[in-house]
This record gives structure tokens, sequence and C-alpha cells, in this order.
């Protein structure tokens, strides 16, 4: 693994199958009387938020807190960024001040790439979502919560998603999290498929390691799982699509298009769900959707990051995970 | 002034001349020229070109002096061989008065290094709704011939075809900055295979081409000429090239940058590489410089634009648009254009110097190597081979594409109406 | 694997296949008479081979007592005092057998005793999993030098080392076959 995570696409399939194994390890600390691990005791991890996202910062925070890290939050609002300071000055200053990791959420696509490389900062930089570009530990949540129902929680250690079918449907062109799917997915072995209107396709996708298609229902019965991606209603004013209830139609899942996945296949969502939108509210709440599944995971997962990039002196690769070495014993 | 003699450079890449200036012209070309009484410029193995002339300079001044002055600017254009550069008017206060015109004018004489031709806006405050007055900045000390919202599209239909017929009362031009607003808005760079990766905002060709072949269209019915800026896509170039079959009074230029550079450099999120029209494909670059070598594309212009360190070390979003170009320009365009074989010198003197001035109507510039002529002259050294350093440039902002990257030749003397600006590769 | 250079043809086996079965067998004991029978004992090796040796000893004590006793494995990387001397390195896996630790006298099972840090470690990493009546700690080997106040209650071998000697373990499970070698560390 590298010394940063910006990008779904910069994993290989061994690193990013070590994250889910050790994910798989961090999740068996939920269920123990203390949940806390000392392993990040006395590092400082920031995070720092330009953009709204309540969820994947209490994840990455419950994830920080059970390694026993010490965690700042900074959240763009109501501080010196709606100053007019720049990422650069407010990166430097968190780094005067000690941090020793940055997790990053930015409007910008790119930015915490650029905090990562521009010489501004030392610290290693976990992407928490970027502009449309990359949202990798969702990708990687995503993919343990596939690996875990379609292959086994102890079956699947060590595995990958070779040849599961996966779906993904919706506001594509606007989305991190297919761009960040599509890229785990296809590196994990996995089959993807994008699903969504002509308009909510980037032009350029042709090049992406996946299938398009306009027809939902005619790949719902060879889907494994099922990902809804969330659509904005904002988007019908910018003429992506005429209105909720075409997009719906065309696009939405309901209980007779779930009726036509097969058995085993699952519902997905990165959440927050726009109900009524891409999704009913019987799919949503059926035990076919792991909706909740996913946010418990994304700890898990999280915490696997975290402890891979900061809980050496240098972060793992597959190749140094080893046991324990003798002069320790 | 006293006399210089230029010894022993290739006249417009061709056979071996010396070049006597006594004052402020060119009093002599020739072989065994007698050297009496005259500096001597030894220019073996050296390129002699009229002085280049740029279309299209931002020199920021009046507004954004923290950026480029009148000053600095000029004396980037005379490091890059150039001896006349057309100014743009986007800046603030926006040059849509006689008054901004003819400071932009004043400030240009004043620095010496080379002369400024002060282009117009084409509407009040660049906004794109009322015409700003044409005549009047015509008419100033300024003369401007040259007319443009660059930086903005003129994208309302009749708002252009008034400016096309207007200006053809004092044989002025329109220099469009093509660019549909609409099919931009929130446009970060060129819209296609990485732009999808990156998640950014994508400038399609299309909101170019459509409005190139509006405007081209618009020239026809109202027999206007009319100058395309910064063409950047491969459709572009098929559309002014079917608009000159058809006689159409259309110019266009290219920039530097968009010869050399492509979208991928964008994988970096480097803001350096941040520009408008924003940096293409290969096959772009490809048929921009076919179009510039048979014509079809008339002249390179820098279009070069300086910017604060603060306002590129930044996030990509945040970041402004733009690059600088006068002191690299010739470096590039004989990497692509001369050392490919497209082009030769002679067709370089072309489409710097010669085609530019004649589109601006900028006398005494674009001129042959000839007796009589104006002493508007650039040395050039091709078999010179050098990495850029911004640090060595005498613009005030530092925003290349190009640091770090090996570029051949170098201007070693730039001559302004016979008083060198450049000697030796550094400024007089 | 240990990210050590053994000289091969310096490493002398000091316990083969017979003598490891045999020790484990008095272990087992040792175990029973002091649990008095071994109604709450619960094994839990640390990963790799501390793992392989709880099972095995696991087995004995069945076969002693006739009764079921409960074996896991507890994985102290995550506990480790040295985590920011080396790169990250993959955690093992902790299984802790259904009826947990509480009130229970649980034996923690390693291949060999050196430093005591590991040992050190897993006592923290128990103290977050439950609340033990007791822990004891039985290993195969115990090599000395010793950097914390801790020692082992059942030992299969003392083998007093010099640092510039090397042990390794090595079981079939993992290794193919049972064996403890001795050898000499090589420079690098």
């Amino acid at each position: 693994m590298m010394r940063h995570l910006i990008s779904a696409a910069d994993l290989t399939r061994d690193d990013a199958v070590q994250i889910l194994d050790t994910a798989e390890e961090m999740a068996r600390v939920a269920d123990r009387p203390i949940k806390k691990l000392p392993t990040l005791r006395g590092r400082t991890i920031c995070n720092l938020f330009f953009e709204d996202s309540t969820r994947t910062r209490i994840s990455f925070e419950a994830a920080e807190k059970r390694l026993s890290a010490d965690v700042i939050n900074f959240a763009a609002k109501g501080s010196s960024v709606s100053k007019g300071e720049s990422l650069k000055d407010t990166a430097q200053t968190l780094e005067a001040m000690g941090v020793d990791a940055v997790v990053i959420r930015h409007g910008a696509s790119g930015a915490p790439y650029r905090l990562a490389t521009s010489g501004w900062i030392d610290a290693p930089v976990v992407n928490a979502g970027d502009g449309t570009h990359q949202h990798p530990t969702q990708a990687l949540l995503d993919a343990f919560t596939m690996r875990r129902r379609l292959v086994g929680r102890d079956e699947g250690l060590g595995k990958d998603l070779a040849g599961r079918r996966i779906t993904i449907v919706g506001d594509v062109l606007h989305s991190r999290v297919a761009r960040s799917n599509v890229d785990l997915l296809h590196t994990l072995g996995a089959e993807v498929t994008l699903v969504a209107p002509p308009t909510l396709v980037p032009v350029g996708v042709e090049t992406w390691p996946c299938e398009i298609s306009y027809d939902l229902d005619r790949v719902l019965p060879k889907s494994d799982a099922v990902m809804m991606l969330r659509v904005q209603r904002e988007r019908m004013n910018a003429a992506f699509f005429p209105t909720e209830r075409e997009y719906s139609r065309r696009y939405g899942l309901d209980g007779d298009r779930m009726a036509k996945m097969p058995e085993h296949a699952i519902v997905m969502h990165p959440g927050p769900m726009v109900r009524g939108m891409e999704i009913t509210a019987e799919v949503a709440d059926s035990d076919r959707c792991t909706v909740v599944e996913q946010v418990a995971n994304g700890v898990s997962v999280r915490m696997a990051v975290l402890y891979l990039l900061l809980g050496g002196n240098e972060s793992a690769t597959p190749a140094t995970g080893t046991t324990r070495t003798e002069e320790n014993k | 002034m006293s006399k210089i003699l230029i010894r022993g450079a290739k006249v417009l890449g061709g056979d071996v001349q010396d070049v006597l200036i006594d004052g402020e012209t060119i009093a002599e070309v020739g072989t065994g020229l007698s050297a009496e009484g005259a500096t001597v410029v030894d220019a073996e193995g050296r390129i002699l070109l009229p002085g280049l002339v740029d279309l299209h300079t931002h020199l920021r001044e009046p507004g954004r002096e923290d950026s480029e002055t009148v000053l600095t600017g000029t004396r980037a254009a005379a490091s890059g061989g150039y001896t006349a550069v057309f100014a743009m008017a986007n800046t603030h206060p926006v040059a849509d008065t006689a008054g901004v015109v003819e400071q932009v004018y004043r400030l240009g004489k004043e620095s010496g290094y080379c002369d400024v031709q002060p282009i117009g806006a084409v509407t009040v405050g660049l906004e794109g709704k009322k015409l700003a007055e044409l005549g009047a900045m015509h008419d100033s000390a300024a003369g401007v011939t040259v007319f443009s919202d660059d930086g903005k599209c003129v994208d309302d239909a009749v708002i252009m075809r008034r400016a096309l017929e207007y200006v053809k009362a004092f044989d002025g031009v329109v220099a469009q900055h093509a660019q549909e607003p609409r099919l931009t808005e929130g446009a970060q760079m060129n819209e296609g295979v990485v732009s999808a990766e990156l998640g950014l905002g994508g400038w399609p060709a299309v909101a170019e081409e459509s409005i190139i072949a509006r405007d081209v269209l618009l020239a026809e019915h109202v027999g206007s000429r009319v100058h395309i800026c910064h063409l950047s896509t491969a459709g572009s170039v098929e559309i002014v090239r079917w608009a000159k079959s058809r006689g159409i009074d259309v110019t266009a230029e290219v920039t530097p940058h968009h010869l050399l550079l492509t979208d991928e450099l964008v994988r970096s999120y480097n803001p350096v590489y941040k520009v408008n029209p924003p940096l293409r494909t290969e096959k772009d670059v490809l048929a921009l410089r076919e179009a510039l070598a048979d014509g079809t594309i008339d002249i390179v212009a820098t279009d070069h634009a300086p910017h604060p360190h603060e306002d590129k070390d930044c996030e990509w979003a945040a970041a402004a648009m733009g690059m600088v170009g006068l002191e690299t320009a010739l470096s590039v365009v004989q990497q692509t254009m001369v050392e490919t074989g497209l082009l030769d010198w002679a067709g370089v003197a072309d489409r710097m110097s010669f085609a530019p001035a004649r589109i601006g109507r900028a006398s005494g510039h674009g001129r042959p190597v000839s007796a009589g002529e104006p002493a508007n002259l650039t040395l050039v050294d091709p078999a010179y081979r050098g990495v850029v350093d911004p640090a060595d440039f005498a613009s005030r902002s530092r925003n290349t594409p190009y640091e770090g990257r090996e570029l051949p030749g170098r201007v070693t003397h730039t001559f302004l109406r016979g008083r060198a600006t450049v000697v030796d590769g550094k400024l007089a | 694997m240990d990210t050590q250079q053994y000289d091969g043809d310096d490493a002398r086996p000091v316990l083969e296949a017979p003598d490891i079965a045999r020790v484990l067998t008095r272990i087992a004991h040792e175990i029973v008479e002091r649990a008095k029978g071994a109604d709450d004992v619960v094994l839990l090796g640390i990963p790799t081979r501390g793992v392989f040796l709880a099972r095995r000893l696991a087995e004995k004590l069945e076969s002693i007592t006739g009764a079921k006793i409960p074996v896991g494995s507890l994985d102290i990387t995550m506990y480790r005092d040295d985590l920011r001397l080396k790169p990250a390195r993959a955690i093992g896996r902790t299984e802790i057998p259904g009826d947990g630790v509480d009130g229970r006298l649980v034996v923690l099972v390693d291949d060999v005793l050196f430093s005591g840090r590991t040992i050190r470690a897993a006592l923290d990493a128990l103290g977050d999993i439950g609340r033990p009546r007791a822990v004891q700690l039985a290993v195969l080997v115990d090599r000395g030098h010793r950097e914390l106040p801790i020692r082992a209650d059942y030992v299969g071998k003392n083998l007093p080392t010099s640092l510039r000697e090397t042990v390794k373990v090595q079981l079939a499970e993992e290794d193919g076959r049972d064996t403890v070698l001795l050898g000499t560390r090589t420079a690098s």
C-alpha cells in the first residue's frame, strides 16, 4: 500500500484484499466489551472536512477512536477557510500543530491529491471524498459488504470478487462513489455494469473497465448486487431528466424490479437514500438491502485503512505483512 | 543612434547575409558589408526574423499589477523576441473606453521594450450586452483596430453580428473567444476520457466549434472579417478550413501550449495546466500543427496570461486559468513546427510576425527584412538547448507549464526600431 | 515468515517431533494437576504457531479429562510496543471461544518465550476482551533474556541461549514437520 489513500485506482488486488481481510479482524473488535485497540495511541488524526458530511465524518471518527488516536475535527464552515484561508494554509497550520495524518473531504476534485503531492505537508492523506472524483473508503466498504454477503465472512478471507456481477444505477456523472467502485471492483475481478440515463453518464466513459446500459430491467436478472446511487432532485432542473416520476419509473428500484433479481442478490446504497426517487421504501426496508450493514462495515474498513497507513513506521505492503519476528517473542 | 551590423545571419532561415541597421531602419542587406563605425553582432548559425508580433497578450495593467504590468509584460515580450504585442481588454477597469486604451497605449510607449497596441472590448464591461464605443477607441490616440471580449465569448448572435458590421467602417476586426457559455458552465478541463476519470467538469470541443461555425457564417452574411482566438480543437480546424474554402474572411490563431501539451497533464491536478480553452487531446494537437503548417490557422498567439503564485498554488477548481507564454513561445514553435519539419523559418516569420501584424494592422511591424524597413528584428540561436527555469523570466508571474522541460532555441537579440532591447539573451 | 536469515548449516535440532509430543503431554498433565481438573480452562494460542500448540494441548487435555476444552487464538499485533519501528503488518486472527473468558482460567500458549514483550501485549489484549479468573502461560521453549518481569507457568524446554543464537520452531501444520532449531544469526 501507498503512503496515502487518494484513489481506489491506486490499489492493487493484493492491497485491496489485505485491507478487506484486516477489516474483518477490525470488525470483531465491535463485538467485544471494550471496543478499542491501543494501536494508534499518541497519534493525532485530523478530519478536515470542507464539505458537510456528518455520516462520513462520524464513521472516520469512530474508526480513529477505536484505534485510540487523538481526533481533531475541522469543519470548514465557521472556520478561517470561509474567511479566505487556502487549503494550503489550513493544512500547514494543522501540520504545525503536530497532526500525524489528515482525512480530507473536499468539494473540489483532486484536492486530496494536491494535498498529498504538492509538498505542502508531509503527513499521510486519506481521501474521504473529493468532488466528483473518488471516495476510496466507500468503495472498500462496499466491496467488503459484497464479499461478506456473496462469498462469506470466513470463506471470503484472502479472496476477491472474481466473477461477481455488480450493477451500479443512477447519477454516475456526478458520483465519486461510482468512479471508486468501478476501479476497485474491476481490480477485485468483478464484472461491473453501470445503468443510467445517457445524460448522467460522463463523456469518455468508454475507457472505463465496465459495461454501460440504459436498460435496468435487462440487467437486473444478471446481477449479484445492485447499488443504487443517490439522485439529487436538483438535477431535474438542469434537464438531466424530465421529471422525478419519469426517473423513478425508468431507473428506480421498487418491489417488482427487486423480484427480477436473483434470490441471493443484494441491494446496496451509499446513503443518504432519497426514498421515492431511486429506491422505494419497500426495497430500502427489505432484508436484501444492506444500507445499515454498510454503515457498520464503514467503520471496520476505515480502521483497517488507518491501521495499515499509520500502524507502522511506514505503510504496510502485502509482502511485509508477516508473523512476529523472533526478537520480540 | 549608432550603426549595428548583424553579421552572417540566415535571414528567415535562408541565405547567410549581413544586415546593417542605421538608426531606426535597416540600411542595407547583403554580403560582406563594411563594419566601419558599427557595433558588430556575430550572428553565425543564427536565424534572423522580423520582430515577432503577438496578437493576444494579457498585460494585466490596469488592475492586476500584482501579476503583470505593462513594463514587466513588455520586458517579457522583448525577451521572447517580440517587438509588438496586442494587449487584451479584460483589465480592471475593462478597456472599453478611449480613456483606458489610451492609458495602456501610453504605458507601452513609456516602457520602451516593445510596442503595445491595446485591444478594445467589444461590449461594455465584457458583459456581452451593449456595444462599447468601438469608434471612439479607434479614433483615440491608441488607434484600436482589434476588438475582443477575450476571457468571455460574445455569445449573443445579434451583438456579434452588429460588432462585425460596425467595425467595417474603420477596417477593424473582432477577435472572438469562442466558448458557448451554457455548454461550459462549471467547466474545468477538456471533456473526454481524462475528465471522466478525474471528475472535473468538462469543456466540450463543441462549445468552441459551434460558436466558430456561427461566427464564420455571420461574417459571411455581413461581409466582415472575423478573427478566432486560440483555436484548440480538430473540429475547429475543419470549420475554419471549410470557411476559408468558401472565401469567408476568417483568420485564426493557435497558442504555443495547444501545439505541445495535452489534457493527460491534468492528471497531476497541477493548476499550472489549467487554461482556457483547455488543453485538448493528442489528436487535436496534431490537427492544430497541420493547420498551422498549411495556413488554415494563420498565426501563433501566446495568450500570455500571468497569474500570481497563490492563484496557482491551490486546488484545481480554485485556481485561475491561464499560462504565461511570451518567453517560451518561439521555442515551443521551433520544437513543434520547425523540428518536426512542418514549417520552415520563413513560415515561422509569417505565422509569428507578418500575418499577425497584417491582421492587427500594426504598421511598422511584420515587415520584410530589407533596406528601408523599420529595424524591428529578432535573432535566434536555434542550436541552443535549455531547461525552462521560471526564475529566469522577465514576467512578473511564473505560471509556466514548461518548468523543468527542455526546449530548443533562444532569442539572443531583439531590436525595436534599431534599439537593442535584448543583447546576448539578456534584457538591455 | 521470520524476516531473519538462518544459517542452514549451523542450525541444529534441539527438539524433534517425539520430544515435542512428549513435552506437550507433560504440560497437559501439569495443567490438569494445577487447575485441579481443567474444568474452567480456556486455551488461547498466540498466532501463528502458538495456535497450533494450543490445539494440540486441547486434544491432550481432552484425552486426559474426557471433557472438551475451549480453545481459541489471541492476536497481539495491535498491542505491540514496537509498531512504530517496523512497517505496519498484517494482523492475525483473534478467536475467542463462545463462552468467553470471564471468570475462567486462561492459559496463553506460545512457541518461544524470549523478551516477554509478546506476553505483555497478550495480557493487554486479554484485558480488553474480558476478565479471566487467572491467566497462566505455557511455552514450548524458554530461551531466556527476559526484558520484562514475566515467567512461564509451563515450559516444554528451558534452552539457555546467547543473543547471537536463533531459535526457530517448526510445526507440521505450518512448516510440514515438527522440530526446534538452534542456529546462529547471520550478519546482515
